[in-house]
C-alpha cells in the first residue's frame, strides 16, 4: 500500500509509470471502495492538487477544460454557461454540493459511468480527451475512449489531462435533460444531451444529440444530425425521440426496466432538442434545464 | 501499513497515523476525539459526516484521511463559539429544526458554507445548499426556516 501526493503532472506520470492509480476527489473511487464495489488500489497518486489541471482557458480553437475542473466551477463558468451549456446543466445535476466540489471532469469521464451525466453533453459538443504519460501524449475522441461500463481504452499508465471542445457556431444552442426520481444525489435513470445550430429561417441547420444510461457507454444518436436537418424544432425532436429509442439498449435494474428506459429515453431526447433549440434562438433558460424547466424538465 | 501525517482541524494540527483507506470520518472521530461529526450512511448519500475542506463541504465519510494532510478541516466543534451558540445553531433551535439532531451538525456545515459564499440566498438557493443533507425528522420546512432567519438576522 502506498498514497502520494503528486506536486506537478510528471511527478503524479511518474507514480504512474510504477503502477499507481491516480485519485482526484475520490467521489467514485473511495464510494466504490466503501461499497465493496472494487477494493481500493494498492498505490494511489493524489492529483487534487495539480493547479495546472484545473484551469478553463479559452484556445485559438475552443477551449480546454483541466481534468481537474470541478462541477461547481463548470456549473458557474462564464464561458461554459454561455458556449457550452449543456455541460453546465449536467455538472449542476451531478451529486451535491459536497460531491461537486471535489468531483472533476476528469474523474468523470475516465469513471466511464454509461449514467454519467457529463458525457452526453461532451459528446454532442464534440469534445475529445487528451491523455498524458510519461511516454508521450495523444489525443482520443471520446466514442474512442468508452469501452463498457467503467472501462476506457487509456493505458494504465495514462492521466487524462484536459478535454478539448470545438468553437460553438453562431446560433447555437446545447441542453442536457436527465430523468431523475429526486434532485439531488441521483443517478441518472436515462439522460439526453442535445446541440443544436439553427439556420435564419429558424429550421434546423445541424446537431447532434447523446444519450446516457442507455447502453454500455454513453451513445450518440448516429443519425440525429440527418434527422434534424433542415427542420422546425418541433418535427425535428418527435423524429429524434424515435430514433433515440430506437438506437437505446438498455438493462433493467432497480431503478428502472429496460421498456420504461427506452421510451423515456426519447422523452428526455426531445426535450433536449426543445432546450437546445430554444437556447439557440436567443432564450434564457437557466443552469441546469431540470431546475428551469421543471423535474425531467417538461414544458 | 500506516503512515504518519498531522492533519490541520479547526485550526489545530494532530499528529496521527493512519491507514491508506481509513476515511476522514473516522480519523476525526476515532484518533482525534471530535465525535460531533456523525456517520449514517457512510455512502455520500446523507451528509450527517459534513465537514469543511478549505471552507467546501465535503462528505467525510467518501475522504481519504491521507488526502487532508495539509488542507484545513472544519469540524462542527469549529464552528461552535466558546461559550453560547453559533446564529445557525440558535435559528435551528429557535425553529424548532432539531429533532433527534443526528443530522444536525452536517446541516449547519452546510449551511456554514451556503451562508459564507452567500450570505442572502434564494430559498432556492438554500434548498439546493442543502441537497446533500437528510433529516428523517423534521421535514425540512423547518430548517429551511431557520437558514432563512441566519440569513436575515445576518
Amino acid at each position: 500500500m502506498s498514497f502520494a501526493i503528486a506536486g506537478s503532472l510528471d511527478e503524479a506520470l511518474a507514480a504512474l509509470a510504477v503502477g499507481a492509480r491516480p485519485i482526484a476527489g475520490g467521489t467514485d473511487l473511495v464510494v466504490g471502495a466503501r461499497q465493496g464495489k472494487a477494493p481500493l488500489p494498492a498505490s494511489l497518486v493524489a492529483i487534487d492538487r495539480l493547479d495546472e489541471l484545473a484551469h478553463i482557458e479559452s484556445r485559438d480553437r475552443g477551449i480546454r477544460i483541466g481534468a481537474m475542473v470541478t462541477h461547481s466551477q463548470l456549473m458557474i463558468d462564464q464561458m461554459i454557461v454561455s458556449g457550452y451549456t449543456a455541460l453546465a446543466d449536467a455538472a449542476a445535476l451531478v451529486g451535491s454540493p459536497s460531491t461537486r466540489n471535489i468531483g472533476t471532469l476528469g474523474g468523470n469521464v475516465m469513471n466511464a459511468s454509461p449514467a454519467m451525466d457529463t458525457g452526453a453533453p461532451l459528446m454532442v459538443l464534440g469534445a475529445v480527451a487528451q491523455l498524458r504519460s510519461a511516454r508521450g501524449s495523444r489525443t482520443v475522441e471520446l466514442s474512442d475512449l468508452w469501452t463498457g461500463p467503467g472501462q476506457t481504452s487509456a493505458e494504465t499508465e495514462e492521466l487524462c489531462v484536459a478535454i478539448d471542445l470545438p468553437p460553438r457556431p453562431a446560433r447555437s444552442g446545447s441542453a442536457y435533460v436527465r430523468l431523475e426520481y429526486r434532485r439531488a444525489m441521483e443517478i441518472a435513470i436515462v439522460g439526453a444531451a442535445a446541440s443544436v445550430t439553427l439556420a435564419d429561417d429558424g429550421t434546423i441547420l445541424g446537431g447532434a444529440v447523446a444519450l446516457s444510461a442507455v447502453a454500455p457507454t454513453i451513445i450518440e444518436v448516429d443519425d440525429a444530425g440527418a434527422l434534424m436537418t433542415g427542420h422546425l424544432p418541433d418535427a425535428a425532436a418527435a423524429a429524434v425521440a424515435t430514433a433515440a429509442s430506437d438506437v437505446a439498449r438498455p438493462i433493467s435494474d432497480l431503478r428502472a426496466s429496460d421498456t420504461y428506459r427506452r421510451h423515456t429515453v426519447g422523452v428526455m431526447a426531445a426535450r433536449a432538442v426543445d432546450a437546445a433549440a430554444r437556447r439557440a434562438a436567443g432564450e434564457e433558460i437557466g443552469v441546469p434545464v431540470n431546475r428551469a424547466i421543471g423535474v425531467g424538465a417538461s414544458r | 501499513m500506516t503512515e504518519p501525517i498531522t492533519l490541520t482541524v479547526n485550526g489545530l494540527d494532530y499528529p496521527v497515523d493512519v491507514d491508506m483507506g481509513r476515511n476522514l470520518l473516522s480519523v476525526l472521530r476515532t484518533e482525534i476525539g471530535l465525535t460531533g461529526t456523525k456517520e449514517g450512511c457512510d455512502d455520500s448519500e446523507c451528509g450527517a459526516c459534513m465537514v469543511l475542506l478549505d471552507d467546501q463541504p465535503v462528505n467525510s465519510c467518501s475522504y481519504l484521511a491521507l488526502q487532508a494532510e495539509g488542507k484545513s478541516v472544519t469540524t462542527i466543534e469549529g464552528v461552535m463559539p466558546a461559550d453560547g451558540l453559533h446564529a445557525i445553531q440558535r435559528s435551528l433551535l429557535e425553529e424548532g429544526g432539531v429533532q433527534c439532531g443526528f443530522c444536525t451538525p452536517g446541516i449547519i456545515m452546510s449551511t456554514r458554507a451556503l451562508l459564507d459564499g452567500n450570505p442572502s440566498p434564494s430559498e432556492e438557493e438554500i434548498r439546493i445548499g442543502l441537497s446533500g443533507n437528510l433529516c428523517r425528522c423534521t421535514g425540512y420546512a423547518k430548517i429551511l426556516a431557520a437558514v432563512i432567519r441566519t440569513a436575515s438576522d445576518n
